[in-house]
């Protein structure tokens, strides 16, 4: 293991992490892939879903994304998250919490609102955050 | 006694002046350190986001189609302007300056023959171009509900954008905003923002001849990737806006508790004068009496 890949994950508010890892899972568009060093230039789509950083065969971290692009060139990997949380700071309990109050407002705005589209994304959201947790 | 009276009331006012400028710039301090780290910390992304859309512009060919929000629409007649001001003032000429600009470029523009539409976020630089330009204004953006949230506006604008383009409202959208450049400085500036263009001090990275590997298709990426360069764009736009506001305000206030620092130090010097003056007219009028006894 001479070499590591560098790995970035930024989202609009801060970057959550940069630093050299061995090796990036993460969940693309079109289905789950990883990512060691030297890999070729690549470039796709994230769904909802769980990055997992490897440094070695264990996983050290494992941060949730929402959307967003990764980007792999010979410089590294470099995952341009929405909106990401690192899920060892997450708790279960806040997250069900969200989940009950934002039912309830999408309830209250009923269904002619425009806003319960936005809503029900939300939410849906929160269910795959808690489905990782 | 009538003037020495009038002059402590005035030393008392500028005093209760100094107060208030020196509590605000106070806030605007803190507000500017909360500011200018959340402009900070959202720069990685923005960075990283112009970079990946410069390399991906660069392998595109030239005009060969590509989604309309970076090729254009082969026009240039409609512009759009999106100026981009402070909610409030006492923050010296930061609100001119950028209406001031607004103000140049739309009359270039008209000057060329060009249509001006013009989308307002922030009250003051509405306020400040109504007289002139009131019927070209299509729609305001209200910051005052924003506190430290911007991501929202940014994202409902950005949306905005897109579909007003995409209803052909407009062929270029130009952002005009004030550049943080440090705390004292912040320059107003233009960014076109439609047609996309990749920022000319972005990294293209060298890949050694290797051919990438786009995965859905190369433009369903830009497709999804651009919109979302946009609200970047915007967002890092309002931050900075924020930041330099804050700036703005503090080095105002400064100011202005400097100058009623003066003031009170020349109102005393007067006052002391004066008092000096009527007591030695009370002491002259007092021996002479004694005097002429």
């Amino acid at each position: 293991m001479a070499d590591k890949l560098h790995f970035s994950l930024v989202s609009p508010a801060r970057e959550l992490f940069s630093g050299e890892v061995d090796h990036v899972i993460a969940p693309g568009t079109d289905g789950e892939f990883g990512v060691l060093v030297n890999h070729a230039p690549f470039m796709t789509t994230l769904k909802n879903g769980v990055v997992r950083v490897l440094d070695g065969d264990t996983v050290s971290m494992r941060l949730f994304v929402r959307g967003g692009f990764a980007d792999v060139t010979p410089a590294g990997l470099t995952i341009l998250a929405e909106e990401a949380v690192n899920l060892a700071s997450v708790d279960a309990a806040v997250v069900q919490k969200d989940m009950d109050a934002l039912r309830q407002t999408i309830l209250a705005e009923g269904k002619d609102s425009g806003k319960v589209e936005a809503l029900e994304e939300e939410y849906s959201y929160l269910e795959d955050l808690k489905a990782a947790l | 006694m009538s003037g020495l009276k009038e002059l402590k009331n005035r030393i008392g006012s500028v005093k209760s002046t100094q107060k208030i400028t020196k509590a605000k710039q106070m806030v605007a301090a803190a507000k500017l350190r909360r500011a200018q780290e959340a402009a900070e910390a959202s720069k990685p992304y923005a960075t990283r986001m112009a970079n990946v859309v410069a390399n991906l512009t660069a392998g595109m060919t030239e005009g060969a189609g590509g989604p309309k929000l970076l090729a254009g629409t082969g026009n240039d007649q409609t512009h759009l302007l999106i100026v981009m001001t402070a909610e409030r003032g006492l923050c010296g000429g930061f609100n001119a300056n950028t209406a001031k600009l607004a103000r140049q470029t739309i009359q270039a523009l008209q000057g060329d023959g060009k249509t001006v539409k013009v989308i307002t976020v922030g009250k003051k630089g509405r306020e400040a171009l109504k007289g002139e330009f009131e019927d070209l204004f299509v729609d305001h953006v209200d910051m005052s509900q924003a506190k430290d949230k911007f991501t929202p506006f940014a994202i409902g604008l950005g949306k905005d954008l897109s579909k007003r383009y995409d209803d052909g409202e407009f062929d270029i959208a130009t952002l005009i905003f004030s550049e943080f450049k440090n705390v004292l400085t912040q320059t107003p500036k233009t960014m076109q923002m439609i047609p996309a263009t990749a920022p000319e001090d972005a990294e293209t990275i060298d890949l050694n001849g290797a051919i990438y590997i786009y995965e859905p298709s190369e433009p369903e990426i830009l497709e999804e990737l651009l919109p979302r360069y946009l609200n970047t764009q915007i967002l890092s736009a309002m931050l900075e806006n924020a930041a330099g506001e804050q700036a703005a305000s503090m080095t105002a206030m400064d100011n202005a508790t400097r100058n009623a620092g003066e003031l009170i130090d020349s109102l005393t010097l007067q006052y002391n004068r004066a008092r000096q003056a009527q007591i030695t007219k009370e002491l002259i009028e007092i021996i002479s009496g004694a005097e002429a006894l």
